[in-house]
């Protein structure tokens, strides 16, 4: 059963040369982790935004949970997904509390109060997203990795079904990196679907259950982190010369491939050998 | 403080705001005296002061307030913008060619019912002038596009209000002056009845969209993700918030500040969840006016001051202290 599923998604920015998703066909499965990657205006963002939505595809269509988005009101919608945007900017004072109180606006409506179910789900996606400390302060005194945090945060309020990031991690250090990490990891198990998409190769091979790379706009591989992550497909869609290692553990993920792109001189050699290789 | 309290005693100030003003004046008047004109009772001088020209006057300055600091509250989240204020789509600079056309070239005072006819009128093509000029730029509903078309729009105006100045006589000219300069002194029970008839479906409109209105302060693109249909939304709240704003400027002319700066109040001393910064702000906004308008009366009294310069003079410094005690977010 797939939790999102798309078919030949065409989708044009105006006065661009070549579309930024081109016959995009693929399916998300329900309660797993899919990590979407690829090199920088690959489409990747823009996939996302067409899966959440956002963005009216040219061609195609777009279903989650079997329905077309069209048949999906939008506040019944949000009650499903949860959504952690790239970059948002509030310009007015807001306590963590309250951008974290939004993540039940979907399931309040215009009038309802907060009750003590609302609280307590708020309370519990701040322990989980570790900024339970910070509740009182105002998000515009955050730094990025907190207010990213307080983002994710508030998509874990919504108690959706599945859950769609846009790059989470792209401002965090090593450590709250892990934590959302894991913390996919742990909502993944319990059944929620995970729709991400990074930069992190290395994290998306250790922590993802699928993965999709996306290449100008079109799927260049799609499957296991083993199937998917060669050194070829890195070089091909990268442009850049890398090695497949196995983690070397101990954990969960030993021998989960790693990429290690290749530096100095090497890039020259290794660049050549790999395009007679290919 | 719950919120509730909080509402209570913004309501408790404006009632003893709306005595203190009807009480002021060059005739000063007793609690009493108010109690006995109001009930038509004791001397017919004191009930024609209160019947006619403080009350209604008092209320006006109450409703225009409320009106201004609501819609102001609106357009600063729908344009994420903390400069943004009523008269930021043109609404202003519409009613005012308006006026000053009825009133430097027909001749009319200022205060006549035509002349806010006009200035209603004027007001809602300016309106849809802005938003013809933003959907012709091809996104109607961009916060970017719908303010550079409100400026754009506004020097159309100034330059239209500048061009009828020039060809109307003195008397008319002082006439248009002083109905941009704003005033409450053409108050009547009929025109307060008018506008809060118009304001109390209006502000539970926006009322209902306060949740849609956190959301989008923070970002379109989460409003959506949380549920709101944005582009209906912002539809509707700008539509009702500018007619908000065209009935106020209609009732009393230009009048600065308020729009601005009661919004911010609230939200720097209470926070900016719009189901309480909406209703306090209509509280103190009315407040603030109505506490304004009577030091207009008095203060250079028999002379009456503009009530921009009022709301300007009180306003400006106290703003500026409260932003060195709190800071902004």
């Amino acid at each position: 059963m797939s939790a999102w599923r798309c078919e030949g998604l065409v989708y044009r920015y105006p006065d661009a040369a070549r579309p930024a998703l081109d016959r995009v066909t693929l399916s998300v499965p329900e309660g797993a982790c899919t990590a979407v990657l690829g090199p920088n205006g690959s489409g990747k963002s823009t996939l996302l935004r067409a899966l959440l939505g956002t963005l009216a595809p040219a061609a195609g269509t777009v279903r989650f949970g079997g329905l077309t988005l069209a048949e999906w009101p939008r506040a019944a919608l949000a009650r499903e997904v949860g959504v952690v945007p790239q970059g948002e900017e509030a310009v007015f004072p807001m306590s963590v509390r309250e951008l974290v109180g939004m993540g039940r606006y979907p399931h309040l409506g215009p009038w309802r109060r907060e009750g003590e179910a609302d609280r307590r789900a708020v309370r519990e996606a701040m322990r989980r997203a570790d900024v339970d400390g910070l509740a009182d302060r105002p998000v515009g005194t955050l730094s990025g990795g907190e207010r990213q945090r307080a983002r994710v945060a508030r998509a874990l309020a919504q108690e959706p079904r599945a859950l769609a990031l846009d790059e989470p991690t792209a401002a965090l250090d090593v450590a709250h990196e892990m934590a959302i990490f894991e913390l996919l990891r742990d909502l993944g198990r319990a059944g929620t679907t995970v729709l991400l998409v990074t930069h992190n190769l290395n994290l998306a091979a250790r922590y993802a259950d699928r993965l999709v790379v996306l290449d100008e706009g079109r799927v260049a591989a799609e499957g296991t982190p083993s199937e998917v992550l060669t050194a070829e497909l890195v070089q091909r869609v990268y442009r850049w010369p890398a090695r497949i290692v196995p983690h070397p553990g101990p954990g969960p993920d030993t021998g989960a491939p790693q990429v290690v792109p290749l530096a100095g001189e090497m890039c020259g050699g290794i660049r050549a050998e790999d395009g007679h290789a290919a | 403080m719950k919120p509730a309290l909080r509402l209570a005693l913004l309501l408790a100030a404006l009632a003893a705001a709306l005595l203190l003003a009807v009480r002021l004046g060059a005739v000063p008047l007793s609690v009493r005296e108010i109690v006995d004109a109001a009930s038509g009772r004791g001397d017919p001088t004191t009930v024609t002061i209160v019947r006619r020209l403080r009350l209604p006057r008092s209320l006006l300055a109450a409703l225009v307030g409320g009106a201004l600091a609501a819609s102001g509250a609106v357009f600063q989240a729908l344009l994420r913008n903390p400069l943004a204020e009523p008269y930021v789509l043109g609404v202003a600079g519409g009613a005012a060619v308006g006026a000053v056309a009825m009133v430097a070239l027909g001749g009319l005072a200022a205060t006549a019912a035509p002349v806010s006819a006009a200035a209603f009128a004027g007001a809602i093509v300016a309106v849809a002038l802005v938003f013809r000029i933003a959907a012709a730029a091809g996104r109607a509903l961009d916060t970017r596009v719908l303010l550079l078309a409100g400026v754009v729009a506004g020097a159309f105006f100034n330059a239209l209000i500048l061009l009828a100045l020039t060809f109307a006589d003195a008397d008319s000219f002082r006439s248009a002056m002083f109905w941009m300069m704003g005033s409450f002194s053409g108050a009547t029970w009929r025109g307060d009845a008018l506008l809060a008839a118009y304001m109390v479906p209006a502000l539970a409109v926006l009322l209902a969209l306060s949740r849609p209105l956190n959301l989008l302060s923070v970002g379109e693109e989460t409003a959506a993700y949380l549920g709101t249909r944005v582009e209906r939304v912002k539809l509707v709240a700008y539509g009702v918030a500018s007619l908000l704003t065209a009935a106020a400027v209609a009732a009393s002319g230009v009048i600065g500040f308020v729009g601005l700066v009661v919004p911010h109040v609230v939200r720097l001393l209470w926070g900016g969840d719009h189901r309480f910064l909406l209703p306090a702000s209509v509280l103190l906004g009315a407040t603030f006016l109505v506490l304004a308008d009577a030091l207009a009366r008095v203060a250079a009294a028999p002379t009456e001051l503009p009530i921009g310069v009022v709301t300007a003079f009180v306003g400006v410094p106290f703003f500026v202290w409260l932003l060195r005690r709190r800071g902004v977010a």
